[in-house]
């Protein structure tokens, strides 16, 4: 809103109205905070809190906790747009095609940053997704013409912002009701992310967190590591000294931490 | 025909990661209506050993079966079969003990009823609360309801009674003990030697991934003491009291006193008269049939078996990989 009636942001040539360029803009910024920051940071924490790892031993099944992620992520999405179009609409968005004419980029994008919200969510750990889900959503944010165009950017940048996900869908998104405007090319780029990360989110994702079974020992390089004596404490609850931990040729273990519960 | 009742058959199962090894030959069965305990300390392979039953790992070499299926293989028959309560977490945060009780009764045919589960467990007062703001002990109640709530032919519990306040303890350990009765097949992890000998009717005894004595409660505390202790006043006259019993005393912490020498009725009858003759009080005598504890004591004092060099690392305490806690998770970008 603020975007639209204000001038911030000089626009670029092609667009009627103010609201005519940030409108697409925020339809994309809607999908990209739904389908990768929402999605992955809830499905990052799942992970490392086991729920995930619970969920395994019920008769729920993959594809039927797939399917429910997948229909939350477009609820919400449906439910945004069902607010932003009449906002915009109301601020003086006229879009050109109609409506229906977005599905095909919406869906497209939603499955670009699903698949990167849940390959984050799928090998990174909780609060390391957390992090870089916000810190890509400030970069995409920036380098993905929703508020600023790309063509303010500098031409290396454009470039590289042009092959980024959030551009491509920005693109297709304006192409799909903007006569004239958006780019075309956006399509097959969105088109690539929208194939490539669902697919190597399939194939990246754990399950279980990075800190389940042997893994809570903690490897450390021999630079950390040298010196440091395995600490052992309370195996038995002191019924008798912990034995001796093999010494790794290249690392040690180091226990991370802990104690007889 | 007994073998059908046969729901959990592990045959030499060895599990390895990378370098450690984990499990390393454990063979055991339990049957429907059996209560079967792995007793063992922190990293003997037990979790290791759970985790492979729900398949969740592969073995390295040996089988499992539940249920007569493959849990890798046939993990979706499976399932439907089994009930699973992890050693830590697995619901979210902001879940509410009745939302996850229901939630997970949803993903079964024939659940028992949610609220006569909850009320089961003793959490009926706190059906609206969250799973952060539930006690460890309160979590352990939930986790060990949605382990149940599906009705399972086999129910897997790793480490029920940890972080249990007594009270609580009584109700695992009630609802255990009904569950077999119920003819379900129950495998759980525990360190807690007591627990494992009221809840258990069979005991595995495993260390550094090796199963080191197995049997009933009673076959295991079975067998002749060789020594005994007794308490009473301190300081008394070790080489008169010695002479009296034909055995060495030593003289321990706080008036306690341990004869090396079988409790014998002579040595007892020696005992007693020798300090009525003093008027010295007698307590804590210790003349029964050995205590779990003393023979895992004895199981487990000799030095490392020459055996595997690796040793078993899998079942350390479930800590938090991140050093810095959990933290407060946050959907918005902002």
């Amino acid at each position: 809103m603020f975007f639209s009636l204000v001038d911030v942001v000089a626009v670029p040539d092609g667009y009627d109205a103010r609201v005519d360029f940030i409108a697409p803009g925020v339809l994309a910024l809607a999908v990209m905070s739904t389908a990768m920051v929402s999605l992955g940071i809830g499905t990052g924490f799942e992970r490392q809190y086991g729920v995930l790892k619970r969920l395994g031993a019920t008769p729920l099944g993959r594809g039927r906790w797939l399917a429910a992620k997948v229909t939350t992520v477009l609820v919400t999405i449906a439910v945004q747009m069902a607010v932003l179009i009449p906002t915009a609409v109301v601020l003086g968005w006229r879009p050109d095609g109609p409506l229906v004419a977005l599905v095909p980029a919406l869906l497209a994008g939603t499955a670009a940053f699903a698949g990167l919200g849940l390959l984050l969510a799928g090998t990174l750990r909780g609060t390391v997704t957390l992090g870089v889900a916000n810190g890509l959503y400030v970069i995409l944010l920036l380098a993905g013409g929703m508020v600023f165009p790309l063509e303010q950017l500098p031409d290396a940048v454009e470039t590289v912002a042009r092959l980024l996900p959030a551009a491509a869908l920005t693109g297709a998104v304006t192409s799909s009701v903007e006569s004239g405007a958006g780019d075309p090319g956006a399509w097959v780029v969105l088109g690539v992310w929208a194939v490539a990360m669902p697919v190597l989110a399939t194939w990246r994702f754990r399950w279980e967190r990075a800190g389940a079974g042997v893994t809570r020992w903690r490897r450390r390089g021999r630079g950390a590591g040298a010196g440091a004596q395995p600490k052992l404490t309370n195996r038995w609850g002191g019924y008798r000294q912990p034995p001796a931990v093999r010494p790794c040729p290249r690392r040690r273990l180091v226990r991370t931490g802990g104690t007889s519960p | 025909m007994a073998d059908r009742d046969v729901l959990v058959e592990v045959d030499d199962l060895v599990v390895r990661y990378g370098d450690l090894t984990a499990v390393d030959g454990i063979s055991f069965t339990a049957r429907a209506g059996q209560v079967l305990a792995v007793l063992g300390p922190n990293g003997a392979g037990k979790t290791s050993t759970v985790e492979t039953l729900e398949g969740y790992r592969r073995p390295t070499s040996g089988t499992v079966r539940v249920c007569g299926l493959d849990p890798v293989g046939d993990h979706r028959k499976l399932v439907g079969h089994i009930g699973v309560m992890l050693q830590a977490g697995g619901i979210p945060n902001q879940m509410r003990v009745g939302e996850a009780v229901r939630l997970y009764a949803s993903y079964y045919p024939d659940p028992l009823e949610p609220g006569e589960l909850i009320e089961r467990v003793g959490l009926t007062g706190r059906t609206r609360t969250s799973w952060r703001q539930l006690s460890g002990g309160e979590q352990q109640r939930l986790s060990l309801a949605l382990a149940l709530v599906g009705r399972p032919r086999v129910a897997f519990l790793d480490e029920p009674t940890a972080g249990i306040d007594p009270a609580g303890r009584v109700v695992v350990r009630d609802l255990v003990t009904a569950l077999a009765a119920d003819g379900v097949c129950v495998v759980l992890t525990t360190h807690d030697l007591a627990d494992a000998q009221r809840i258990a009717d069979h005991i595995v005894i495993v260390d550094r991934g090796r199963v080191l004595a197995s049997g009933t409660p009673d076959e295991l505390t079975a067998g002749d003491r060789l020594s005994f202790g007794f308490t009473t006043a301190a300081g008394l006259d070790g080489a008169g009291l010695a002479a009296a019993l034909d055995a060495v005393v030593t003289e321990g912490a706080d008036g306690h006193y341990e004869v090396a020498g079988a409790p014998t009725p002579q040595r007892i009858s020696a005992l007693t008269t020798w300090l009525a003759d003093r008027e010295l009080s007698l307590a804590d005598l210790q003349v029964g049939r050995r205590t779990l504890e003393e023979v895992f004591l004895t199981l487990t004092a000799d030095p490392p078996a020459p055996g595997p060099p690796d040793r078993a690392l899998a079942d350390v305490p479930d800590v938090p990989d991140d050093p810095d806690g959990p933290s407060p998770r946050g959907d918005s970008p902002s």
